[in-house]
């Protein structure tokens, strides 16, 4: 009340620009609540649910989930994965898992690269984006029609490989492809390059693009040869991108393509060998046999891991270049 | 400035033996990309007593359209499926364009408050996820999803990699003046969002929208984690592709529960193959046109944030 009408006037002008600020905020809020809610739901949520792999879960008929894992399972320390661990299959599983990444990560980036490089050295750019074009076919198929291309070579009896044998030899037994671990062991890295390897292309070629001509130019008037070009000016400039996707996919290397070991080889038991990476493990224990314990532990093992190695890996990148790492 | 190009280039060109090749490389990369697709075509094709008598072949002994009049009429069936398929990437895409654009404009506000709280709230779930198990009982459980068309779309309708591509492209394109101009003509949040910086950022949104409209059409996951195998009502392509290669005579099986055909004329090697053509016809006719989206997005998105 003592306040002079001026001083009252100014006030509640700043006060209606602060609601403005603040309404602006809340709507902006109110925006993405949709999207928030679903990060809670699908993301959040699962994350609290990792707490099943620490218990002895027991359903209960009639009973929600929720009742049975709060009443009617006991904690179980960590006997699921001292279970999980003992059991025969686990150290093939992790093997398979981390073997076939490292050698996925390693194609990944050198057989791109390379492509992205030589790409570029195309004479004609009708050819290249032809080629280009064709190549990006198989990032846009699924495993499970991948599946059946593969099955129209590799079929026991009508497929197209045993065919041309058996009509160029003259030999009357078939080979059964999909039992034969030997095989399927150097097929897998196979079909995975095959089916990254147009888009993988890309993403380096894209970067390519954007290197300053100017560079190689003035690498030319001081006489660079096209490999050193490549060596000393393409190379370092692609570090940064390099090094991101190497980052990611150090960061999954405990997951690995369900569709490509599961779908691509139909699922074969004689594969088990070689096809069963954890992600397969956890589908099969899960719905296969219903054991929510052991595939719980799995799948939490799996998490865990990959949040410790993304992260490392970034530490590691942001060593050796301050500037190359993902956050 | 192209022609400067043009004339340097002479002198960085490759030797044109290499530039040969090169060529032959690629030609053959693409071939081999290409080459089981055609397989698969010829194979549909075929006539069954070709496949029967030398397998699966680029030169098929007789054409036939068999295996298409065949799933032609099977429109109760196939047809179903087909529009399953349809529905949930039209359903499936329109979510999830809402989804990403709505949370890449917010966090594209440099002015948002919760703005740095919110980058963080959709970050973390791309370093640490809670696993299959632990969604699977949720979606299943408690959400109730198993058996619904809501299985096939929300678990897969938003990700941090488009909301992040979301983001830096309205970070980057859409300028702060226009926005701040219609604040201060009175527009709400909501209004900017829709009749501003959506339709001026189409690009963006086509490329997401592509994204997840193969996501969508091509994904079986979903469908093999929360479709029960007997539910035939809710089985998208993908699925029918599943349920044929697990049992060869799924659809002769079905065939007669509606009708009682002649079980032993189905031309069962050639029309496995020809639901496949059917499956993959509308992205290989598609994204040969849409590639320049693609790239983009991906360059977007190779933007660290």
């Amino acid at each position: 009340m003592t306040k002079s009408p001026a001083t009252n006037k100014h006030v509640q002008k700043k006060k209606k620009g602060s609601t403005g600020a603040s309404f602006d905020n809340l709507e902006l809020f109110l925006l993405h609540l949709p999207t928030t809610i679903w990060y809670l739901i699908f993301c959040y949520a699962p994350m609290f649910g990792v707490v099943i792999a620490f218990k002895n879960y027991k359903p209960k008929p009639g009973k929600s989930f929720l009742w049975a894992l709060i009443n009617n399972s006991k904690w179980a320390g960590f006997d699921n994965f001292k279970f999980l661990f003992k059991s025969s299959y686990f150290e093939t599983m992790i093997k398979t898992t981390v073997l076939y990444n490292i050698v996925f990560i390693i194609l990944g980036i050198v057989i791109p690269v390379t492509l992205a490089v030589l790409f570029n050295e195309l004479y004609s750019k009708k050819l290249a984006k032809t080629c280009q074009t064709m190549m990006f076919l198989p990032h846009f198929l699924s495993w499970v029609v991948i599946s059946y291309f593969v099955y129209a070579f590799l079929a026991t009896d009508q497929g197209l490989v045993n065919n041309t044998i058996r009509s160029m030899t003259g030999a009357t037994e078939n080979h059964n492809w999909y039992r034969d671990v030997n095989f399927w062991m150097y097929f897998l890295v196979f079909l995975n390059v095959w089916k990254g390897m147009g888009y993988n292309m890309v993403v380096y070629m894209a970067s390519i693009s954007g290197i300053d001509a100017e560079l190689y130019e003035a690498a030319l008037i001081d006489g660079a040869t096209k490999s050193q070009q490549v060596r000393y000016i393409t190379l370092p400039l692609l570090r940064p991108v390099i090094s991101i996707m190497f980052i990611m996919a150090v960061g999954s290397i405990f997951r690995s393509d369900f569709g490509l070991f599961y779908q691509a080889t139909r699922n074969s038991g004689a594969l088990v060998s070689v096809t069963q990476t954890i992600d397969v493990y956890v589908y099969k224990a899960l719905l296969e046999q219903s054991n929510v314990n052991l595939s719980s532990a799995a799948a939490f093992l799996q998490s865990v891991v990959g949040c410790i190695t993304i992260v490392a890996a970034n530490l590691v990148v942001k060593k050796i270049d301050p500037e190359a790492g993902l956050f | 400035m192209s022609k400067k190009k043009n004339s340097v280039l002479k002198y960085t060109r490759v030797k044109p033996f290499t530039n040969v090749l090169i060529s032959c490389l690629f030609i053959f990369l693409a071939l081999l990309c290409l080459l089981p697709a055609v397989l698969v075509l010829i194979v549909s094709f075929s006539s069954e007593s070709s496949v029967r008598l030398i397998g699966y072949s680029y030169i098929p002994r007789g054409l036939s359209l068999a295996a298409y009049e065949y799933l032609a009429k099977q429109t109760g069936y196939i047809g179903h499926a087909f529009l399953n398929s349809i529905g949930i990437t039209i359903v499936g895409t329109i979510l999830g364009l809402i989804t990403t654009s709505t949370m890449g404009y917010a966090l594209s506000r440099p002015n948002y408050r919760l703005r740095s709280f919110f980058t963080w709230f959709i970050f973390i779930p791309m370093l640490f996820s809670g696993g299959l198990v632990a969604s699977y009982m949720i979606n299943a459980q408690i959400l109730k999803l198993k058996d619904t068309y809501w299985a096939l779309i929300l678990p897969i309708c938003c990700s941090s990699f488009y909301c992040i591509i979301m983001r830096t492209f309205f970070q980057t394109t859409v300028p702060d003046a226009i926005i701040e101009s219609a604040k201060i003509d009175g527009a709400r949040q909501i209004r900017i969002f829709l009749q501003i910086v959506l339709p001026i950022s189409l690009p963006a949104v086509a490329t997401i929208g592509l994204f997840l409209t193969f996501a969508y059409w091509n994904d079986w996951m979903m469908a093999k984690y929360y479709i029960s195998g007997n539910r035939h009502n809710l089985f998208p392509l993908q699925y029918v592709l599943i349920a044929l290669e697990e049992n060869i005579d799924f659809l002769t099986r079905n065939q007669q529960n509606m009708t009682a055909g002649t079980v032993s004329s189905v031309p069962s090697e050639t029309v496995r193959m020809a639901m496949v053509v059917i499956s993959v016809v509308p992205i290989a006719c598609s994204y040969p046109f849409f590639q320049k989206y693609f790239v983009s997005g991906l360059t977007i998105g190779a933007v660290k944030g």
